[in-house]
């Protein structure tokens, strides 16, 4: 097989970045309890990386279990079970090298096969695994039949060559397919134990695992704990000793907790930064996030005739003062948004939309201009109902645009909220006029989220269609450099409005100072590792 | 008083039955399913989640799967949301947290309520009464949802002596502020109740009759008017027994005790039916069993209503 030069260069700066894992770098004093706390919302979905589809879940699974790379601090690909990988001339095999020191918590060795059946599984029918469709965003050849059951699992684009060297076969080329590789759902599994035990297997007491941690105990929505895993190939860089997930549904309760000395990690209740910042200057942070906040609008045959005016949709849009929302209504750090796809996604580069650059006064006036010229105002005012699932946030945000709109173009906004599945089935049927939306990248590329307004995606809640659109997408799947690509289709959206960009998220955590100085605030897709943190001696 | 507990239960099997298929079809009408979520799942891999569960077939084969189940194996299924769980896990789990805390609430709330009921009645109008009744108000008033907070803030945080949350296993120190925030607005409502009822038993002519005999107010309050006293409280509490040790929602979510009371609620959010059923099923027989208690105990203590 050949090997492309580029990969050769992905190669050796992936067998580069190893030594850096070493935990706590040296000359730090560390803390002599080395147990993590922090606190999850809401009771995770499973700890099974087949199953699992939850935030705190696959932050679990990420401790327990461990995939062909890791991420680290900022993001970028370093090796995990996977020393490096080459890619064939084609672009569409491609051949990972497995480290041999791997061990499961039993001793076992990691091997190919377990990679093998652990992707099968996840693309098994029988399985039924939520992420099941996780094979095709990783472009695995024969990824369709397999999940619909018309091929056999064999068939399944990967396979063991032998016990250390796995070979992933495309359904075509895909530049970003290893960094699919760090996503929980691509986890190995350890087959004999799910055979032993079948679904009680990640059970603290039948759990095998070969990640830095394992699970140790699960009180459910009461707390889970991972210990480390003396087996791990790296345990003697890790520090952390002990993770504790504590169930804590009320933030300000968790909040309470967390200045209680219970927690080292918390959210920040929407609206209480700025207060909390200032009274805990290093404890209270903000960083980007990678997910955006939108307004979909229907487009679909069921959506009102008013808002199929292009004139209309990007009054509406140039109308909300996005300043506002993120300094007065959010108050996080939350980074007012021009464009779909956020500035910190790795990679892309924000193109600068028209109506950015111009000031909130022009954006006014254009959007009055516009909706005069689509024919609404005094004598025939625009009307319709705003959608949102019930939440404070959303809520809060809701009648600060709503105000907006009234106010700058005599807009009259009815504002709807529903609960979550009635309102996740309600936009599901195109059966709203306005709808709130939001996606959070599954991977850190930009088509993560420009694949939502192809016309086929699942999640075009807007019903947009474009041949453009759809073309230079498909075209960017296979491109070296598709920056080109992106950037036109951002301004697509941009002159044609399909949704309104409102915001791109930021985390806002209350983070103690003992653990902050480790934690990966540069990695916007929050991917942490308990074995790459530390807790430093206060 | 056999035949009359055999015919209750002969009751409560048909009434369960209903309870069953009524929240059956009212949560399979609602809209929304378990599998929705902000991003769509492609239709196929929809298809093979359903085929799972059984979700499939049509509703009624559904139901019949569902009761058989119960009836043959006493299984409820699993839970559609936290899949390394079945509903039997779940209550087993959850159902001993929230029986602990509820039943130290109901103690608490029937010895302190209705102590300071009597104790108001027989005081009424002196400070010890209006102490009484300005306590319970303010326990009515304060919903637990604004005083689990309060005391987390105030145990845990200002005097830090106790943890903010958690159940370690029913240690006593995390028991201490659910029982707390459970307990005050039904020992509040016991209280009053307990005082207006013994304030009615005192005023009338049998208890006049005792005192015109010359009996002491010990004898009178003990022996006389505690038991006709107790009769309006007594189907207060059958109802307010089964609320407690079934959990509640607020309490098990401020204080992250584990119990099935935030399981219920939950499951309704997520559209998790048999856990939702499994736990309509837990509370309906729980609600009718302590009615049946109620009733019997009624009959004990007032022989005008033997049955």
């Amino acid at each position: 097989m050949n090997v492309s030069t580029k990969s050769i260069l992905m190669a050796s700066a992936l067998a580069f970045a190893s030594p850096a894992l070493a935990a706590a770098p040296e000359g730090v004093a560390l803390a002599d309890d080395q147990t993590f706390t922090y606190r999850v919302l809401d009771e995770h979905s499973s700890v099974d990386p087949q199953i699992v589809e939850d935030v705190s879940g696959s932050e679990i699974v990420r401790d327990l279990f461990e995939g062909l790379y890791n991420q680290d601090a900022d993001g970028n690909l370093v090796p995990g079970v996977a020393l490096s990988h080459s890619v064939s001339d084609d672009r569409l095999t491609y051949t990972f090298t497995l480290r041999p020191e791997a061990k499961w918590s039993d001793g076992n060795p990691v091997t190919a096969h377990d990679f093998v059946y652990g992707w099968q599984r996840l693309a098994d029918p029988e399985n039924a695994s939520p992420y099941q469709w996780y094979v095709e965003v990783m472009g695995l050849a024969n990824a369709g039949p397999v999940m619909a059951g018309e091929a056999p699992l064999e068939d399944l684009g990967v396979k063991a060559i032998d016990d250390h060297t796995l070979e992933v076969t495309l359904a075509s080329p895909m530049a970003y397919f290893p960094l699919t590789t760090t996503h929980a759902s691509t986890f190995p599994s350890p087959k004999w134990v799910i055979d032993e035990h079948g679904a009680d297997w990640i059970k603290p007491e039948n759990i095998v695992s070969n990640g830095a941690y394992v699970l140790t105990e699960h009180v459910p929505q009461e707390r889970s704990v991972r210990e480390r895993n003396e087996m791990y190939w790296d345990n003697e860089n890790t520090v952390i000793d002990r993770v504790e997930a504590l169930v804590i549904n009320d933030e300000n309760v968790a909040l309470t907790r967390f200045l209680a000395g219970e927690l080292d990690r918390t959210e920040v209740p929407a609206g209480q930064y700025p207060a909390l910042k200032e009274e805990y200057p290093d404890t209270a942070l903000s960083f980007p996030r990678l997910c955006n906040y939108y307004f979909n609008f229907n487009l679909s045959e069921d959506g009102p005739e008013s808002t199929k005016d292009v004139r209309v949709r990007q009054a509406l849009s140039y109308a909300i003062d996005r300043d506002i929302i993120v300094e007065n209504v959010l108050q996080g750090g939350q980074f007012p948004a021009y464009t779909f796809t956020p500035a910190a996604t790795a990679g892309f580069e924000q193109p600068e939309t028209e109506y950015s650059t111009w000031t909130q006064e022009e954006r006014n006036a254009k959007a009055k201009e516009l909706l005069a010229e689509a024919g609404y105002g005094p004598d025939n005012p625009l009307s319709f109902s705003y959608l949102y699932n019930t939440d404070e946030a959303h809520r809060k945000v809701a009648i600060a645009v709503s105000q907006m709109w009234k106010q700058t173009l005599g807009v009259d906004v009815t504002l709807e909220n529903q609960e979550w599945q009635t309102f996740l089935e309600t936009r599901g049927n195109h059966d709203f006029e306005i709808a709130r939306g939001a996606w959070c990248g599954d991977y850190n590329e930009a088509s993560t989220f420009l694949d939502l307004v192809q016309t086929n995606s699942g999640y075009n809640d807007a019903d947009y269609s474009n041949a453009e659109v759809d073309e230079l997408l498909a075209e960017a799947k296979s491109m070296e450099d598709p920056q080109a690509n992106y950037t036109r289709v951002e301004e697509i959206i941009a002159e044609e409005m399909p949704i309104i960009p409102i915001y791109h998220y930021a985390g806002v955590y209350m983070m103690s100072p003992e653990i902050s100085g480790s934690w990966p605030v540069q990695n916007v897709e929050q991917n942490w590792y308990s074995k790459d943190l530390y807790k430093v001696a206060q | 008083m056999l035949s009359f507990i055999v015919r209750r239960v002969a009751v409560a099997i048909p009434t369960l039955l209903v309870l069953l298929i009524i929240s059956f079809w009212l949560m399979q009408t609602a809209p929304g399913g378990p599998f929705n979520s902000e991003r769509p799942l492609p239709a196929q891999v929809l298809a093979n989640i359903e085929a799972k569960y059984g979700l499939d077939q049509p509703m009624w084969k559904q139901l019949v799967d569902y009761l058989k189940g119960i009836i043959t194996q006493f299984d409820f299924g699993p839970s559609y949301k936290y899949k390394d769980r079945t509903v039997n896990d779940i209550i087993a789990q959850g159902f001993p947290v929230t029986l602990k805390y509820g039943v130290i609430s109901f103690v608490l709330a029937i010895v302190v309520g209705g102590a300071l009921g009597i104790a108001a009645a027989i005081r009424q109008n002196s400070w010890l009464d209006y102490f009484a009744v300005g306590i319970t108000i303010g326990a009515q008033v304060l919903p637990n949802f604004v005083m689990a907070p309060i005391l987390i803030l105030v145990f845990t945080l200002w005097l830090g002596w106790l943890p903010g949350g958690g159940w370690n296993g029913g240690q006593w120190d995390h028991v201490i502020m659910p029982v707390i925030a459970l307990s005050t607005s039904y020992m509040a409502s016991i209280a009053r109740l307990t005082r207006s009822s013994m304030l009615e038993v005192l005023r009338s002519n049998f208890i006049r009759t005792a005192r015109a005999k010359g009996l002491p107010d010990r004898v009178i309050i003990w022996r006389h008017a505690l038991k006709p006293t107790i009769l309006p409280v007594v189907s207060y509490l059958g109802p307010a027994f089964v609320g407690m040790v079934t959990g509640s929602f607020i309490i098990d979510s401020i204080f992250s005790t584990g119990g099935v009371g935030y399981f219920y609620v939950n499951a309704a959010f997520n559209r998790d039916y048999a856990v939702m059923m499994g736990l309509t099923f837990l509370l309906g027989s729980m609600t009718i069993l302590f009615n049946m208690v109620v009733d019997i105990l009624y009959a004990w203590i007032d022989p005008k209503i033997r049955l």
